[in-house]
């Protein structure tokens, strides 16, 4: 039952996006964003759907993983719309009671749906094809440069991945435990909102306990391989960008021009 | 009066990328009173069929009677049901929370809604079929050795008072003096009370000589159900699967084999020896 919430929701599979360094996807998926926002035309739009639609292909990751993630998103997509729609001043289209539609409201609202839709579903292509590991990999190298303002780059991503790594495992374990009290009789679901707080208490005692447990096993388990932070750590697996990846800079290059010129082209 | 299966299938995450069909059409019938082992290579699937009997887990596909009645009817309650199938997990640190041992043990009768008395009462009771020492009673779980923690879990389902009682790997991490312990405790339960005992485990040896059926699991199906000595008779199946028959059925096979008459279903050292010495009289050596 918990275990259908997935978070770093990694969908495995071979292909050229999954194969692609992080990094890249990184950079990718904020051109894309910031792409969104800067180019506010319907011809651009139009192009950003076309690459979008082609990457998606491209990655083999069925279309109803990407958008599962924008049903998170439902309301909040409901509500943008709605006020944009309503409290953009400027040409009367229709009235309905005291709230008048105008026609700039409208197309901001078009502009606003569109966007954010487009947000969730670019930062899913990244977190479906790129495991959690992966990810941290790319951002510790791509901001190594930080190291030299003293910001422990690779502690921190280090935290990370292994918090990354603890989720999957502790929501399992949640699974478990709570299968263990409903057997003798617990019940999570019934009962006012005092009733429920006592009820987690038989969940999350044993929760705790083998979160610790599983903590100290594991910095023993490091320490007792010598691990000792960053300084003179080797990589198996070391990142490095390959044709693959120049290429996919290069599609992001021509990707922003294309916006550029849909959008002074057709001037819509 | 009894747990019957049909057609069972489950399947875990049904709609991801990490599908797994965990069971593939299970058909059993467990009557009242029985002992029965459920037997399988690690990942076989026997934890989650048991999680079935009692309404955790629910069926992708297919039925479970519960003396006649669909637990999956609705209306049924599942309440009701967990207080009369008491499962007891395979690991004890998924369930102790309490300050100490005996509240703990109480957590489930209390649940059922028994005044406290009774609820004590049972808990004592339970404590002590498993075999747990009083000091331990007002100890913090968590300071129990592995053992004692396992009794620990054990009575907490006990205390409940369940018509079945299902054990997943009650053993496992057990040294053999302890693991002997638990079982001749819940072999003694079983005759005094005739409660209805499904023992999960790994190994054969251990539970051969305790339970009147095994059912043997492969790969989400079941692959053997019958008594001990029947199963054995495929000791060559069983080592392909992962899985062995006591040591004492390969000396048997191996005798007969050689000529020797002997009782190839003896499965304590006790009935091969007597099986053994009953031959050699009858040749005359
Ligand atoms: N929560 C889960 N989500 C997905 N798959 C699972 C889950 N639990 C078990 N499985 C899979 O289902 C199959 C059966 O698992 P199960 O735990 O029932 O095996 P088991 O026979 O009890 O093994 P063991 O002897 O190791 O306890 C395994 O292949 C396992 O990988
Ligand atoms: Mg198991």
């Amino acid at each position: 039952m918990i275990r259908d919430i997935t978070i770093g929701q990694y969908y495995p599979a071979d292909s050229v996006i999954h194969r692609l360094d992080p990094r890249t996807k990184l950079v990718g998926t904020l051109v894309f964003i910031f792409s969104l926002f800067l180019f506010r035309s319907f011809a651009a739009y139009a192009v950003a759907t076309i690459c979008l639609a082609g990457v998606i292909r491209a990655s083999k990751v069925p279309f109803k993983f990407m958008v599962k993630g924008l049903k998170s998103i439902l309301i909040l997509l409901m509500i943008t719309v709605v006020f944009n729609m309503f409290l953009t001043p400027g040409e009367p289209l229709f009235k309905i009671w005291k709230l008048t539609i105008t026609q700039e409201g409208v197309l901001q609202a078009a502009f606003m749906a569109i966007r954010l839709t487009y947000l969730i579903i670019g930062s899913s292509v990244m977190t479906l094809t790129t495991t959690p590991n992966q990810l941290t990999d790319g951002m510790e190298k791509g901001l190594r440069p930080l190291n030299k303002l003293h910001v422990p780059v690779h502690e921190v991503a280090m935290m990370m991945s292994i918090a990354l790594r603890f989720i999957p495992i502790l929501l399992e374990e949640t699974d478990k435990i709570m299968k263990a009290q409903m057997a003798r009789g617990a019940d999570f679901e019934n009962g006012g909102l005092l009733q429920k707080a006592k009820s987690m208490v038989p969940l999350l005692v044993p929760l705790f306990i083998s979160a610790f447990r599983r903590a100290s096993d594991l910095a023993m388990a490091m320490e007792a391989r010598g691990y000792h932070g960053g300084g003179g750590r080797t990589k198996m697996k070391p990142l490095k960008y390959q044709k693959r990846d120049h290429m996919a800079y290069l599609a992001m290059m021509l990707y922003l021009l294309a916006m550029y010129a849909a959008k002074r082209i057709t001037g819509f | 009066m009894s747990i019957k299966i049909e057609h069972l299938n489950y399947i875990y995450s049904q709609g991801t990328a990490y599908e797994k069909q965990a069971l593939t059409d299970i058909n059993l019938e467990l009557p009242n009173g029985q002992f029965t082992g459920i037997i399988g290579h690690t990942g076989s699937g026997k934890s989650t069929l048991i999680q079935h009997l009692n309404g955790l887990v629910k069926a992708t596909s297919g039925a479970i009677y519960y003396n006649g009645e669909n637990i999956y009817a609705e209306g049924y309650s599942m309440k009701e049901l967990r207080s009369r199938v008491g499962l007891v997990f395979q690991y004890p640190e998924y369930q102790l929370f309490e300050v100490d041992v005996f509240t703990d043990v109480c957590f489930g009768p209390k649940n059922l809604g028994l005044p406290k008395d009774e609820v004590e009462a049972r808990a004592y009771e339970a404590l002590r079929q498993v075999g747990l020492k009083e000091k331990y009673y007002k100890k913090s779980p968590f300071e129990l050795s592995g053992g004692q923690k396992r009794r620990a879990a054990i009575a907490g389902i006990l205390a409940m008072q369940p018509e079945v009682l299902i054990l997943d790997e009650p053993t496992a991490g057990l040294d053999p003096r302890g693991r002997d312990n638990i079982l001749d405790q819940i072999a003694l339960l079983h005759e005094e009370r005739g409660i209805t005992v499904v023992l999960v485990s790994h190994s054969m040896e251990d539970i051969a000589k305790y339970v009147e059926r095994i059912i043997v699991m492969q790969k989400g199906h079941v692959r053997f159900d019958d008594e001990p000595r029947r199963v054995f008779e495929h000791y060559r199946e069983l080592e392909q699967i992962g899985l062995a028959a006591p040591q004492v059925t390969y000396v048997m096979q191996e005798l007969k084999k050689r000529g020797m008459q002997v009782d190839t279903g003896a499965m304590t050292i006790e009935e091969a020896r007597a099986s053994i010495l009953a031959c050699m009289g009858q040749v005359g050596i």
